[in-house]
């Protein structure tokens, strides 16, 4: 445990600043990075397994930041920590911050019903609600009372536009969505986030259960999205990551490893462990 | 471009939360209502019960007057009855169950097979008293005997002991079976040496839940006439008997206001005897039960 | 190296054994397994043929429109209805109670409850639904009955509220535990699709969980409704023995099973039109629930949602 916690030390994550400095360092863009989620010495345990362990990580609004790291790292526990999901595990216990635009998400007065609205999600698996495409789509504004047929109406053509699935559905709107592919039901599932008009969208694993044409069309929206979200996203897949994301974290063994830039983690990472595992060494 | 109004959204939140509290609360209540009831139940009888109970109530047998009435003529006689019920139940059922789960074809035989032991589940306990006393009582001549009563509450418990039976011979993994299989070994063997031992704890313990039910069971033996005023224990099968729920509801049916409390002392005897075996086959659950 | 040759044994004593044996087996199971089907057809056969007895001495049309059930006068009249009003009635007062009872208690169970609370919870209600009907009846007249008519005097002794409640109460375990089980099938990467969304686990549970769990909480109120029509104690003991046809639930009554209970608990001369009223009563008693099991079954199997 010891000997985890020191190697720990040795790699710092890069913190806001530093990716700041080296973006306009080499004049890649002009926009200046705002933080959306801070995590200040996060932990979490499932029982007597240390889980998470001082996690210490900066995502921005408006990129894509990806966390990647072998099965059992902590990278999906990680990622639903940050809407709060991971407590539907009765046993788990938490310790540290986690900022969510400045403000800690782990406060009473902000609940996870609030949090969860502005921090949506996209599971590993397809999970629609057995209804209609609509029904599934208009959920969210609908639990939060939102009533209106007319916004439903634009709400539901809006976020099925945005998940790239419009023109394949637009016909059998009142159709149950489990008829759907594996590939069209997860693009439902992200037009079923999208259509709260979330500030962050999770996504744990959003293509390991889908087909090659699936993933890279669920890969084009991350890149459209990110116009109007910041996606967190978890991959198994290192291609992926280095495809789709601005930052990348490497997870390994319920720590953080290295957090840079995504060119930077798989071209010339700081930590051996790091390019071992992009280079597909172990994992 | 924003189509959703988030002051809106956040004004209502607040509502929606208190609403999410009110209700789990309510529905914690409604899961206590249960707990209200038993406990509600059992002080209720105790009381009545408490001053009646004693040794001369479970040594003497019934009596029109009150401070004579006793259980055990109705204690010795469920025993009778269980003593048919048990093994014609098991021994139909669990052949049944292996039958359905190891060598039934899939056919509609079958079906047929499997749906009528869902609906014979569902048959009331007082209609599987109209069968025994035209069946058993009348054309088969046995008269209100034990043997009468065993194998109407046999048939009754048939179904419920099919279906946990075949229950835990389907949780036998196919891996122990073909592991059997695969040496060589008789389908026969197989069944009798590795599947059935290994699912004998489920089966025992549906076998005792059933059994507790057939105890408590009062109507199908109002119907097939089993008497309420013997001074004898039975010596065989064909002999008349007394039962414990059909003793209880005679008291409770008494005019005498005295009479409700030994029926009272009636009821605690049979909850504990229940009791007592529902905590066996928990135990038996808890124990036994093998783990793949 | 020992001098046995194992495959030399297994052959010798292969060769001893019986195949027919083995052939046998499943032919006995089988006769066995055919007692089950016998047991149904006995139960058709009494009733029907002892029914028929009955309608060749009373007749046939009013047994199925009348609502006067007077069996004991010089003028004998069967009319089904009045004990038909008399099931209903405590079956209404039942069901309206355990529904919303024991599918919030579902509800709790399956949604809310933690897994220590579960762990004390469901042996209670499994000893609840453990106790025999008989005690629920001396409950019902002892307890209920005098509860009630201390908060309304109007009501008689034998009534239907109070044997409704009490069925209520016998069938809510079964409503609860059976909702229970199919709220539980539902996976829980469905909910968490829910409140991933922000919605509480209140509209998880009535948008998402009950609509996809339907088939099954509909299958076990019916299964539990099929189960009170046929309840048999506590209405003989709590409900009375007047039959009648009205609507008023503070006065006596008689349900089918009430009656063949009171006829049989008596001497019902063997052969006389009274003695064969039980087997026409207990027929139509058959249907209603013969009726609900194949409802139940059917909408289990239909409505089922596969994921």
């Amino acid at each position: 445990m010891a000997n985890i916690k020191e190697k720990n030390t040795i790699t710092k994550p890069v913190d806001n600043t530093t990716l700041e400095e080296t973006t306009q360092g080499e004049k890649k863009t002009e926009i200046i990075r705002e933080p959306i989620f801070k995590t200040n010495n996060f932990n979490l345990w499932y029982g007597d397994n240390h889980a998470l362990q001082d996690i210490n990580l900066t995502f921005n609004k408006n990129e894509i930041s990806a966390i990647i790291g072998p099965s059992g790292c902590g990278k999906s526990t990680f990622v639903k920590s940050l809407n709060r999901m991971v407590e539907l595990v009765p046993v788990v216990r938490t310790e540290g911050e986690i900022l969510y635009r400045d403000q800690d998400i782990f406060e009473k007065k902000f609940t996870v019903e609030e949090l969860r609205t502005k921090v949506g999600m996209v599971f590993q698996k397809p999970n629609p609600f057995p209804k209609s495409i609509y029904d599934n789509v208009a959920y969210g504004p609908r639990v939060h009372g939102i009533r209106k047929k007319k916004v439903l109406d634009e709400v539901v053509e809006k976020s099925l536009c945005d998940a790239a699935i419009w023109d394949e559905v637009k016909d059998r709107l009142h159709e149950n969505a489990l008829g759907l592919s594996g590939g069209q039901q997860q693009r439902i599932c992200i037009a079923r986030a999208l259509a709260t008009e979330p500030d962050v969208i999770l996504m744990d694993e959003p293509t390991s259960a889908l087909d090659p044409i699936s993933t890279t069309k669920v890969e084009d929206l991350m890149q459209q999205l990110k116009k109007d979200y910041s996606i967190v996203v978890v991959t198994h897949n290192m291609q992926q990551a280095a495809r789709v994301s601005d930052t990348t974290a490497f997870f390994y063994q319920g720590y953080v490893v290295e957090h840079d830039e995504t060119k930077v983690i798989f071209e010339n990472p700081r930590d051996q462990r790091t390019e071992d595992y992009v280079s597909g060494r172990f994992g | 471009m924003q189509l959703i109004d988030k002051n809106l959204i956040a004004k209502k939140r607040s509502g929606r939360l208190t609403f999410n509290q009110i209700m789990k609360w309510l529905f914690f209540l409604c899961t206590m209502i249960g707990l209200v009831v038993l406990i509600t139940l059992i002080v209720d009888t105790l009381s009545d019960a408490i001053g009646y109970l004693n040794l001369d109530f479970l040594t003497s047998f019934s009596s029109s007057r009150v401070e004579d009435a006793g259980f055990y003529g109705a204690i010795i006689g469920s025993i009778w009855l269980m003593v048919v019920t048990v093994p014609v139940a098991i021994f139909v059922s669990v052949a049944t169950a292996l039958y359905l789960e190891e060598y039934a074809p899939k056919n509609r035989v079958t079906d047929f097979i499997k749906v009528n032991i869902s609906n014979l589940a569902g048959v009331p306990s007082v209609v599987f008293g109209l069968l025994g006393l035209a069946m058993f009582v009348r054309a088969m001549a046995m008269g209100n005997s034990v043997l009468a009563a065993g194998l109407t509450l046999a048939l009754m418990i048939l179904p419920v002991i099919v279906v946990s039976s075949q229950e835990s011979i389907r949780s036998v993994p196919s891996t122990v079976r073909e592991a059997s299989i695969g040496m060589g070994a008789t389908k026969w063997q197989t069944v009798s040496r590795i599947i059935l031992p290994a699912a004998i704890p489920g089966i025992i313990t549906g076998i005792i839940l059933a059994v507790s039910r057939a105890i408590g069971e009062t109507a199908p033996l109002v119907v097939i006439g089993v008497p309420t005023t013997l001074l004898v224990t039975p010596d065989s099968v064909l002999d008349s008997f007394q039962a414990m729920p059909m003793q209880i509801y005679a008291w409770i049916k008494m005019p005498q206001e005295e009479f409700q409390y030994i029926a009272a002392s009636g009821i605690i005897v049979l909850l504990v005897i229940l009791l007592l075996m529902n905590s066996l086959a928990i135990f038996i659950r808890n124990k036994f039960s093998t783990r793949y | 190296m020992s001098n046995y040759n194992i495959q030399e044994m297994i052959q010798k004593n292969k060769s001893n054994k019986g195949a027919g044996f083995e052939k046998l087996i499943p032919v006995i199971l089988l006769i066995i397994t055919s007692i089950s089907v016998l047991a149904t057809i006995g139960i058709l056969y009494t009733l029907i043929s002892q029914s028929l007895e009955f309608f060749n001495r009373e007749s046939f049309v009013q047994f199925f429109t009348s609502a006067t059930w007077q069996p004991y006068s010089s003028e004998p009249e069967f009319g089904i209805w009045a004990l038909v009003m008399g099931t209903l009635k405590v079956v209404v007062i039942a069901t309206i109670f355990a529904v919303p009872i024991g599918l919030g208690a579902a509800i709790y169970l399956s949604e809310y409850a933690s897994e220590r609370a579960k762990k004390i919870i469901k042996p209670i209600l499994e000893v609840l639904a453990g106790i025999p009907t008989v005690v629920y009846g001396f409950f019902a007249i002892n307890f209920v009955t005098p509860f009630l008519q201390s908060l309304y005097s109007g009501i008689s002794l034998y009534n239907a509220v109070s044997a409704g409640l009490v069925v209520g109460i016998m069938i809510i375990p079964m409503i609860a535990s059976l909702s229970e089980d199919a709220m539980s099938s539902v996976p829980n990467s469905t909910r968490e699709g829910s409140l991933g969304l922000g919605a509480t686990k209140l509209e998880t549970t009535f948008k998402v969980v009950l609509p996809a769990a339907i088939s099954g909480i509909i299958a076990s109120v019916v299964l539990a409704v099929s189960r009170a029509i046929g309840e048999t104690m506590i209405v003989s003991i709590a409900a009375g023995s007047t039959p009648n046809a009205s609507l008023d639930i503070t006065s006596s009554l008689q349900t089918m099973t009430g009656f063949i209970v009171q006829i049989t608990s008596g001497d019902a001369a063997y052969g006389s039109s009274l003695y064969f009223s039980l087997f026409a009563v207990g027929m139509t008693l058959f249907l209603f629930t013969f009726v609900m099991n194949i409802i139940s079954q059917w909408v289990s199997k239909r409505f089922r949602e596969e994921y």
